[in-house]
């Protein structure tokens, strides 16, 4: 059942997610002046507590902090999208910061709703004003028979997130190294991978599983700091925690909540990309 | 040349890189040219003299063109022919490596290519003028005047080309240096840094006056210090601690809970001196890329001590570790910031201090930094001010 049915306009929620302890609560009661109905469902002070509280809480309005440990804002953003309950309405997303040039410059670009650290009351005001409107609208919306036609407000954010994605950060300083040879130690022995044999990697925890036709390996690298250093033609990044070789690909099958299931050659197992990267795979 | 000492901080930075320059053969054929015109008034002195052409402009402008033209070929061509060949001269500035022979080969080349110009170019002036001019041997005139103008004519090619080297090389210290100075600025005057702590502030201001009004205090300490460091040549260690301490109470009103200090500088190396902000970028990479991403947060301990003889200064955290803040792959000013330190020691102590960044020993883990001063220093100890 979607919450923003059931409840009034005056008594949405909202999610905190910010890590500077003073910042939190002085964001927290400046909102209680301003927007009495809104209920502070969560406060958390990282990224991954960001997801966690939000997925299973699911509040109408998140704040988001861009830099935060754990992972962030925008990081958290993207696990919001990709994980969000089919059906349910995506939380409205505010992002917050202090100064960083290339997310500010991205929000602008994609007229996402941001504030800058100290966040004076004039602007909160008016930021609160404009999410009061849109979850109205969203409740007008919900309420009159879903058109065919009309894009969902979701996949409106995913278009969003998508820009804020390849936009927020800064340029590398120098162009990568294109990495031809993964190198991966156990123990004593270092085995030599080429990235020529790689079908898929794989984010777990602190590692990334480095998977081939025959076997796989754990390296200590990150996502992040590999694509750039990959062929985005050969390897396609299917889920925040997933990069496949294209060609690798055999099949890939979209579900109802957007999700798509891809079946791999000479691996067995399926994999699933996330609905924010669904967009790479139509019929020519 | 002395360097000012931040402009070997950074050799990877790409501005500090030599300017583009013509390459060997352009400045070959540009002072060919030059070569024209000077043959042009070797030929008028000739002419007005009366002597060798006997009288005739058209012959000794094109003897002296043909002579003159082949002899700075053969000369200039020669030299860097050998230079080429030579092992790349030491203690030569970036320009003259690879041009300059040194005076031994250049006298050679002086000799040989007069000869050889004076042979070609005159063969080519006969066949032109149809007139004879005697050989080599006996031509003492012709001889002594190609080598005046040649020995001349290296002399000022190489004194100009001299002058334009190091003043490329006093355009490029004073660029990096001026380049280093802004790095180190922003590096210490982060944005974020500042406009967090100001929001910090104007929360506080609200909550606790008192304390806002002691936090304000602390900021205005850490930016006077940041801006004016540059200008000081040494502080006393107590100073050292004031300004960290400053950054940490900073550091602490943002993060609440998550940071925990200790600072620990015994009494009697307190007037020690040390440059100024030494420490700084240690204990913000401790914070920033230590213990910000960690979602507990942690410790952060500056030390100061008497080991073997030498001064010891250590900043250790209980962060996330050295392999996983660079595996993230965000930070690079975690190597500038490094990188700065390691410079300042070199250029200020030379091989006497040493600064290594290692993991932090024991089950907490972190990143340790240490810096190892040479002790002597102690008998400069400087006065400690009363008041900051």
């Amino acid at each position: 059942m979607n919450p923003a049915q059931t409840m009034p306009a005056t008594a949405a929620t909202a999610l905190i997610a910010e890590d500077e302890p003073l910042l939190a609560d002085a964001l927290r009661a400046d909102l209680a002046r301003l927007w009495p109905g809104l209920q502070i469902v969560a406060q958390v002070a990282d990224g991954l507590s960001a997801v966690r509280q939000a997925l299973a809480l699911q509040p109408q309005v998140c704040f988001l902090d861009i830099r935060m440990p754990g992972a962030t804002g925008l990081e958290a953003a993207q696990a919001l999208a990709e994980d969000w309950p089919a059906g349910l309405a995506f939380p409205l997303l505010v992002f917050v910061t202090a100064y960083d040039q290339y997310a500010l410059q991205a929000f602008e670009a994609q007229a996402v709703d941001y504030l800058v650290k100290p966040v004076d009351a004039q602007r909160l005001a008016s930021c609160v004003q404009r999410l009061q409107r849109r979850l109205a609208d969203g409740l007008a919306q919900a309420a009159s028979p879903p058109t065919a036609s009309a894009a969902s407000p979701l996949d409106a954010t995913l278009a969003q997130l998508r820009a804020l994605l390849s936009a927020s950060a800064p340029p590398p300083a120098e162009p990568p190294q294109r990495l031809s040879v993964i190198q991966a130690g156990v123990g004593n022995t270092v085995h030599l991978v080429p990235v020529a044999e790689v079908l898929y990697f794989e984010a777990a925890d602190k590692y990334l599983r480095v998977v081939t036709a025959e076997r796989e390996h754990l390296i200590r690298l990150s996502l992040r700091e590999l694509v750039p250093q990959l062929d985005s033609q050969q390897f396609w990044q299917v889920h925040r925690s997933l990069v496949v070789r294209a060609s690798a690909i055999s099949t890939a099958q979209r579900d109802e909540s957007g999700k798509v299931l891809l079946s791999l050659r000479g691996r067995p197992e399926r994999l699933v990309g996330s609905r924010l990267y669904a967009h790479l795979f139509k019929g020519m | 040349m002395p360097t000012p000492p931040s402009a070997q901080a950074n050799p990877a930075n790409p501005a500090g890189a030599a300017p583009a320059e013509p390459g060997p053969w352009q400045g070959f054929a540009r002072r060919g040219l030059r070569n024209q015109v000077v043959c042009v008034g070797i030929a008028l002195a000739i002419w007005l003299l009366g002597s060798g052409a006997r009288g005739n402009l058209f012959a000794a402008w094109v003897y002296s063109t043909a002579i003159g033209t082949s002899c700075w070929f053969f000369i200039d061509g020669g030299r860097l022919l050998v230079a080429g060949l030579l092992p790349a001269r030491e203690g030569l500035p970036q320009r003259f490596r690879k041009r300059w022979p040194g005076p031994g080969w250049m006298l050679l080349c002086i000799l040989l290519g007069t000869g050889l110009g004076y042979t070609l170019g005159s063969a080519i002036g006969d066949s032109v003028t149809g007139l004879t001019t005697p050989s080599l041997r006996h031509n003492r005139g012709a001889i002594a005047i190609s080598l005046v103008v040649a020995v001349a004519a290296t002399w000022y090619f190489y004194a100009t080309e001299r002058l334009r080297a190091e003043q490329a090389a006093a355009d490029l210290a004073r660029r990096q240096a001026t380049e280093s100075q802004l790095m180190l600025l922003q590096s210490q005057l982060e944005p974020h840094m500042l406009f967090n702590t100001l929001a910090n502030l104007r929360v506080l201001i609200a909550l606790d006056p008192a304390r806002a009004q002691a936090m304000l205090d602390r900021l205005i300490a850490y930016l006077r210090a940041t801006l004016g460091a540059s200008r000081l040549a040494m502080h006393p260690l107590s100073a050292e601690f004031d300004r960290l301490g400053d950054y940490l109470a900073l550091m602490a009103l943002r993060m609440g809970p998550r940071l925990q200090v200790q600072l620990r500088l015994p009494d009697d190396l307190r007037a020690l001196p040390v440059p100024p902000l030494l420490l700084q970028p240690l204990v913000e990479n401790g914070i920033r890329h230590g213990l910000e991403p960690k979602i507990e947060g942690g410790r952060i301990e500056v030390v100061a001590e008497r080991r073997d003889g030498r001064l010891y200064l250590t900043v250790r955290d209980t962060g996330v570790g050295l392999a996983a803040s660079d595996a993230d792959g965000t930070h690079p000013s975690t190597h500038y910031g490094t990188q700065n330190v390691a410079a300042r020691l070199a250029t200020l102590y030379g091989q006497q201090a040493h600064f290594s960044l290692s993991p932090a020993p024991g089950p907490e883990g972190g990143t340790l930094a240490e810096v190892s001063l040479p002790w002597p220093m102690a008998a400069s100890a400087l006065p400690t001010p009363a008041s900051p």
